[in-house]
């Protein structure tokens, strides 16, 4: 099939509120076949029903202003729509929403830390959050899961023109955990937006963070950092939808894997659609592949309908410590496992400097060093 | 007083037997040079000594002040006292060269210097080989030209303290003014005290600067010829030739 028979991207390919547009999951198709559908406690196929348990905390910045929102509110689903069966369940079964507004001109003082904490592995809930940041707006938002639940949910970030919005987010969910996510970032003209994934906790996490951009200038930074353990299985999906000129994007996902049946995933879709001209993207994942018995799949995925971008790239790689870079530390006497953490510390060392917010940096910090330890 | 000693090395590198047979013993105060052509085995004699796991010790033994380092890890060898300088020093990303440092003189000296005496002593030991300071915040090696990576060893030779040293081509990729630094900061090494330096070279310019008191040549594996500086000499006007149609006669 030539490029002129071709769907307008092969990447992006569904979108609908409607959870009926989705077929449910046989695991077969592609964007379902890393996915353990047995351990997804049914949010995939419509039988888990909803109990609650999951609670949602918000501590704002004083200019923030923080809303709990019905259903039927006309803001929440404009700039996103469900691109997969799970988010369309998610999308049509919340009860609440909560909608964080950061007004107009207006920088925040501080991050503002919504804290979702499920009560127990019994707990089953679909949830939304829409953050809206309004022109020319600055603000530092923390996702905070904790504890345990059975959770899908949709998060839209909707960074108007020249605003700014800085979010990480932290899946650091008990070991029996489901949560499956999508986060969209819709970036205004010369908008910003950093995002932050931090995942190490759950049975299984699938995160999907996704951008577009409706006007030129806009500028996303995801990053990501999972260290993932025996039988956990860490999943995220990236899309980055370059639709408009001279927009940037910068994926960097790096993740460490120790234990038997520990399995990451990271997909890396980027189109570029033919009026996207002066694009600049480039991609890139890594993982540490500590022990046997560890998988990564790694498929990062970029699609150029245009000829005239300003940068468009891809790497992934996957691999064990290097042998060269321990002998060396080892050479100076440093004993093998103090080699080991230094190398692997040093492998994180460059993202961390990333987080915005100290008190999650170290609290990332001291997960890695709960992880070596084990 | 110690004494690094090696006893009817072999080593090999999967099936291909590399050493076959080398002696040598090198006493503190002492500083031998190794030279050989290219592919005689200087510097897989250097790796099987500080225990690299690519190459396999297939008999012979090396003792170092009578304990056997071959039964040691790696970095048992380098507490033991042994120190080698690279010919290639990796770079490890995201380890700084102070973090790097701390760490290795912890574990050489068995506790954690004091943060100001270390920042001093880190200080001093740049200054004298001329490293520029900054780079101590700098990812170990990384992107470092091949005379900063060589200056960074000598660094850590100061810095560590070793009862032997093997320095494998720390001389090679060095324009002059480098050679110079890196040859004055070998000998303040050598002046520091008891101290044993294994040069491992294959041209004879670093040895205008560092005298040796032995030279070994060696050529397909052995040590085929022993002397004092002037067989250094006798190499400069002559070459390996000599040595190289002995081997495969």
């Amino acid at each position: 099939m030539g490029l002129d028979t071709k769907p307008l991207s092969t990447l992006h390919e569904k979108s609908s509120y409607d959870v009926a547009d989705f077929p449910v999951p046989t695991g077969r198709e592609e964007e379902w076949r890393f996915t353990p559908l047995s351990r997804l406690k049914g949010l995939h196929n419509g039988t888990a029903a909803v109990t609650g348990g999951v609670v949602v905390d918000v501590e704002a910045a004083p200019e923030v202003r923080v809303e709990t929102v019905g259903r039927d509110d006309a803001r929440l689903g404009r700039a996103y729509t469900p691109a997969d069966r799970v988010s369309a369940q998610a999308y049509s079964s919340f009860e609440k929403a909560t909608v964080v507004t950061v007004p107009k001109m207006t920088a925040a003082s501080r991050p503002t830390v919504v804290t979702l904490r499920g009560s127990g592995a019994g707990a089953t809930a679909y949830g939304h959050i829409l953050v809206s940041v309004e022109p020319l707006a600055e603000a530092v938002l923390v996702l905070d899961h904790r504890g345990s639940a059975v959770y899908a949910d949709n998060v839209e970030f909707d960074v108007a023109e020249g605003a700014t919005l800085k979010v990480v987010s932290v899946q650091d969910w008990d070991d029996d955990a489901v949560h499956v996510s999508h986060h969209h970032a819709r970036l205004g003209k010369d908008a910003t937006f950093r995002s932050f994934v931090v995942t190490l906790g759950g049975d299984v996490v699938r995160l999907s963070p996704s951008v577009s951009y409706t006007a030129p200038g806009g500028d996303a930074d995801l990053t990501g950092l999972y260290f993932v353990d025996a039988d956990q299985h860490l999943e995220h999906r990236l899309l980055v939808d370059h639709s408009v000129p001279n927009c940037r994007s910068n994926v960097t996902y790096k993740g460490a894997l120790q234990g038997d049946g520990a399995h990451a995933v990271w997909i890396g879709d980027v189109i570029i659609r033919a009026e996207a001209e002066g694009t600049d993207t480039y991609e890139l994942n890594r993982n540490l592949i500590l022990t046997d018995g560890a998988r990564a799949d790694s498929v990062p995925n970029l699609e150029i309908l245009t000829g005239e971008v300003a940068g468009a790239g891809h790497a992934s790689a996957s691999g064990r410590l290097d042998d060269e870079h321990i002998f060396y530390l080892q050479a100076r006497g440093i004993p093998f496992d103090e080699a080991r953490r230094l190398v692997i510390h040093g492998f994180f060392t460059q993202m961390l400097e990333k987080i915005e917010v100290p008190e999650i940096r170290e609290r990332v910090l001291s997960a890695i060093e709960a992880e070596l330890a084990r | 007083m110690s004494t690094l000693e090696i006893r009817d090395l072999h080593v090999a590198v999967g099936d291909k037997e590399i050493l076959r047979g080398v002696d040598l013993a090198i006493r503190s105060g002492e500083t031998h040079a190794i030279m050989g052509p290219n592919g005689s085995g200087k510097s897989t004699l250097a790796y099987a000594v500080a225990g690299h796991p690519k190459y396999t010790i297939t008999s012979g033994s090396v003792l170092l002040d009578g304990e056997d380092l071959l039964e040691m890890s790696v970095d048992e060898r380098a507490r033991a006292g042994l120190f080698l300088a690279m010919q290639y020093p990796v770079e490890v990303p995201g380890v700084s060269v102070s973090n790097f440092l701390r760490s290795a003189i912890t574990a050489v000296r068995g506790e954690a210097p004091k943060l100001r005496e270390f920042a001093k002593e880190l200080k001093a030991g740049m200054d004298a080989l001329s490293i520029d300071p900054a780079f101590a915040q700098r990812n170990t090696n990384e992107g470092f030209s091949g005379g900063e990576k060589k200056r960074h060893e000598i660094l850590q030779l100061e810095l560590l303290k070793p009862k032997i040293a093997v320095l494998d081509e720390t001389d090679s990729g060095l324009d002059v003014d480098a050679l110079r630094v890196v040859s004055e900061g070998i000998n303040r090494f050598r002046a520091s005290g008891d101290t044993g330096v294994l040069l491992i070279t294959h041209y004879t310019r670093i040895l205008r600067y560092v005298k040796p008191d032995f030279v070994h040549v060696f050529a397909g594996g052995r040590v085929v010829e022993e002397g004092g500086p002037e067989l250094a000499d006798k190499l400069e006007a002559e070459g390996y030739e000599a040595y190289t149609s002995k081997v495969s006669a």
